[in-house]
C-alpha cells in the first residue's frame, strides 16, 4: 500500500459535494498511516474543471482522466479509465469512493478485476492493528457490523454521505493537477442523458413540517388518519419506498435516498422502521419524532421523541390532543 | 427469452434479530431461530421475469424462468414460493449450515452452477435486505463478462437487445440500451408483485429444483474476500426522550412537547 486514493464523482464538472467527505476522510486516513493522498478525477471532454475543485484542498496530487467516452457516464468506460488510471497511483492503493448510485453501477466490478473486496456503505473506520476496519448497517440498520478485508487493508471503501461531514483540510502549498491519457474502447451500453420525472406535488424539501408514513400503517385508508395529523400540525405528508411503490401515495412523496432529502422543523414518522435508505433523506430534520410498535426499530436512533406501541391507537389519541388546546 | 433470477432469503422484515453467541464471546452472525422471507427487491426481480415471459408467451414466442440461490437448505422453501408464482424450475447451491458467504464468493458459485446454461437475461435484485453490500449481481456479470445496469424501474425488450430505465438519486432517470445477454439489478416497486395462486401452489411441487452442493463448485467460507470482525447493536448517536404510558398519555406528552417548541400552529 502506498497512498490513499480518493475516486471522485463529478458531473458536468461540478464535484459531488459528498465528494468533498470522502476526501476528509481519505486525508485522516492517510495522516495515521502517514501515506500521500492522490485524488482520480474521471471526466468528460468539456468538464475539466471538476479537477481544479479539488486542487484547493491537502492533496499530494490530482490525476486527471479527461475523454469524450467519460460523459455521460456509463459504467464500462468508467471502469476502462478507473482501471487504467489507478495505475498512477502508486502500487495498491487504498481506494476511497463516495457510495452513490454511480460507484454502485462500477466500483463492485472494479475492485473484482483488480482482485480485491470492496466494502460498501461505511460509516466509520478505524484502524486496528495492521486491519482497516469499517463500521456499517446490516439488517436495515438494526444491527451494524465491523468488516475488514482479509487480504489487507489495500483495496475498495465506499463511504456513506453524511457518516464523515468534517471539510477536508485547505491545501497549503500548490497541488499539481497531472493529466493521464487512457484509451476507451466502445461500450456495450449507451446511455441517454438522465431526466427528471414531472413534479405532481409540492416540493417536500421546502416543507417546514412533514407527517411520513410507512409499511407499519398497513393499508391504503388508513393514510386518511395520517392527512388528518398532517393538516393540524399544517405538515406536508410523505411516505417511505415501500408505500409508493404500493402506489398509496406518488413517487414524488417519497422521502430517502431514492426520494427527497428533507430537513423539515418537525418530522413525524409514522410505522416506518428507519432503513438507512430512508434515514439518510430526513435525518437532517430539526425535531424528530418517532411512533413504532416496535421499540428495537432504528428509526427510534435518530429520534427526539420515540412513542413505541400501537400507531392506530396513538394517531387517533395525538389528533385528539392536539384538538383538545 | 430464457431469464435466470437470483434470489436470496433473508430475516424477515419484522423478525426481531438477537445475535450468535460466538467463540470469543464476540458476535459475528444473527441466531437463525428467526422468520425468513425471499428479500424483496429480489421478489420484484422475479415480478419482473414472470411479466417478461408472459409477453414472449402472448407473442407465440418461448419464454422461461429459472430461479437460482445460494444457500442453506432452508432456502429451498423460497424457490418454491418462486416455483408456486410461476418460474419454471430451480437451481438450489446449498451452502452448510453456519457457513456466512460474502457477495464476491457468491458470485462465484452462482457462475460456476451457471456455467452449463444458456440465458438472454439475469435478473437480481439491486440489494438484499441483511448484509446489504449490493455487489453480487455486479460480481456474477463481471464473473460471466456480461454488460450490465444497475436500479432498474422498467424493461423493454426488443429483437436487437434491451432498452431500459435505470433510477438516479434525486427522482431523476435514465434510459439504457443494451445487448443481450445482459444482467439487471431490479429495483423495488419495478411492478406490482404478485400473489401465488393455489394452483401454482400445487403445480410447483411437480416442477423441477435442482440442487448443487457449495463444495462441488469449488467454494467456501475461505473464498470470501471479506470478514465481518463484529456484529452489534448501533451505537446511539442522538438522546431519544421515549415517552411512556398508554396511548392516550403518549399522545397528551407529546401534544404538549411540541406546543412547547411551538410545533403546533
Amino acid at each position: 500500500m502506498s497512498s490513499v486514493c480518493l475516486l471522485a464523482e463529478q458531473s458536468g464538472g461540478k464535484l459531488n459535494p459528498i465528494t468533498l467527505e470522502v476526501l476528509s476522510a481519505a486525508q485522516t486516513l492517510a495522516g495515521a498511516a502517514g501515506l500521500p493522498v492522490r485524488a482520480l478525477v474521471l471526466c468528460g471532454a468539456d468538464e475539466t474543471q471538476a479537477a481544479d475543485a479539488l486542487a484547493g484542498y491537502a492533496l499530494d496530487k490530482v490525476i486527471r482522466v479527461a475523454h469524450a467516452r467519460l460523459a455521460p457516464y456509463v459504467a464500462e468506460s468508467h471502469l476502462a479509465a478507473a482501471l487504467a488510471a489507478l495505475a498512477a497511483c502508486g502500487s495498491d492503493p487504498l481506494v476511497l469512493l463516495p457510495h452513490t448510485y454511480q460507484t454502485r453501477d462500477y466500483a463492485p466490478r472494479l475492485a473484482a478485476r483488480r482482485g480485491q473486496g470492496l466494502i460498501t456503505d461505511v460509516t466509520a473506520l478505524r484502524w486496528r492493528e495492521s486491519r482497516l476496519e469499517c463500521s456499517r448497517p446490516v439488517y436495515g440498520g438494526k444491527l451494524a457490523a465491523e468488516v475488514y478485508l482479509r487480504a489487507g487493508p489495500a483495496g475498495f471503501y465506499s463511504l456513506q454521505a453524511g457518516a464523515f461531514p468534517q471539510p477536508p483540510a485547505p491545501a497549503a502549498r500548490p497541488v499539481p493537477i497531472e493529466d493521464f491519457a487512457v484509451e476507451i474502447p466502445a461500450p456495450r451500453v449507451l446511455a441517454e442523458a438522465p431526466f427528471q420525472e414531472a413534479r405532481q406535488s409540492v416540493d417536500l424539501s421546502q416543507a417546514a413540517a412533514i407527517v411520513a408514513a410507512g409499511r407499519g400503517i398497513k393499508e391504503a385508508k388508513n393514510l386518511e388518519m395520517i392527512r388528518q395529523l398532517a393538516a393540524q400540525l399544517g405538515a406536508e405528508v410523505a411516505a417511505s419506498r415501500p408505500l409508493c411503490d404500493s402506489g398509496w401515495l406518488p413517487m414524488d412523496c417519497q422521502i430517502g435516498s431514492s426520494g427527497q432529502t428533507v430537513a423539515p422543523r418537525l418530522y413525524v414518522a409514522i410505522g416506518i422502521s428507519g432503513a438507512i435508505q430512508h434515514l439518510v433523506g430526513m435525518k437532517g430534520a430539526r425535531t424528530i419524532v418517532a411512533i413504532n410498535k416496535d421499540p428495537e426499530a432504528p428509526i427510534f436512533e435518530v429520534a427526539d421523541y420515540g412513542l413505541a406501541g400501537d400507531l392506530f391507537a396513538i394517531v387517533p389519541a395525538l389528533i385528539s390532543a392536539l384538538n383538545a388546546a | 427469452m430464457k431469464i435466470i433470477v437470483c434470489l436470496k432469503q433473508v430475516p424477515a422484515k419484522d423478525a426481531p434479530l438477537r445475535l450468535a453467541a460466538g467463540s470469543d464471546g464476540r458476535a459475528t452472525a444473527i441466531r437463525e431461530d428467526v422468520s425468513f422471507e425471499m428479500n424483496e427487491p429480489d421478489a420484484y426481480a422475479l415480478e419482473a421475469a414472470l411479466r417478461l415471459k408472459e409477453a414472449c408467451l402472448a407473442r407465440q414466442e418461448s419464454g422461461e424462468v429459472a430461479v437460482l440461490t445460494v444457500g442453506p437448505a432452508r432456502a429451498a422453501q423460497m424457490l418454491r414460493e418462486a416455483l408456486a408464482k410461476g418460474a419454471d424450475r430451480a437451481l438450489h447451491i446449498e451452502t452448510p449450515s453456519g457457513a456466512e458467504l460474502d457477495s464476491h464468493a457468491i458470485a462465484v458459485a452462482m457462475a460456476a452452477g451457471l456455467q452449463s446454461e444458456n440465458f438472454d437475461l439475469i435478473l437480481t435484485g439491486l440489494q438484499s435486505d441483511d448484509a446489504g453490500y449490493a455487489q453480487t449481481g455486479l460480481l456474477l456479470a463481471e464473473n460471466l463478462g456480461l454488460p450490465h445496469a444497475t436500479i432498474i424501474m422498467k424493461i423493454e425488450p426488443h429483437a436487437g437487445g434491451l432498452r431500459v430505465k435505470r433510477e438516479l438519486e434525486g427522482g431523476r432517470f435514465q434510459w439504457l440500451e443494451l445487448p443481450r445477454p445482459a444482467l439487471l439489478t431490479i429495483q423495488s416497486g419495478i411492478d406490482k408483485l404478485r400473489y401465488a395462486t393455489l394452483l401454482g401452489i400445487k403445480q410447483a411441487k411437480n416442477k423441477p429444483l435442482a440442487r448443487l452442493e457449495l463444495s462441488a463448485l469449488g467454494v467456501s467460507p475461505g473464498s470470501n474476500r471479506l470478514a465481518v470482525a463484529r456484529l452489534a447493536m448501533p451505537e446511539k448517536t442522538k438522546a431519544t426522550e421515549m415517552l411512556a404510558g398508554t396511548p392516550a398519555e403518549m399522545a397528551a406528552a407529546l401534544a404538549q412537547k411540541l406546543r412547547q417548541l411551538h410545533l403546533v400552529p
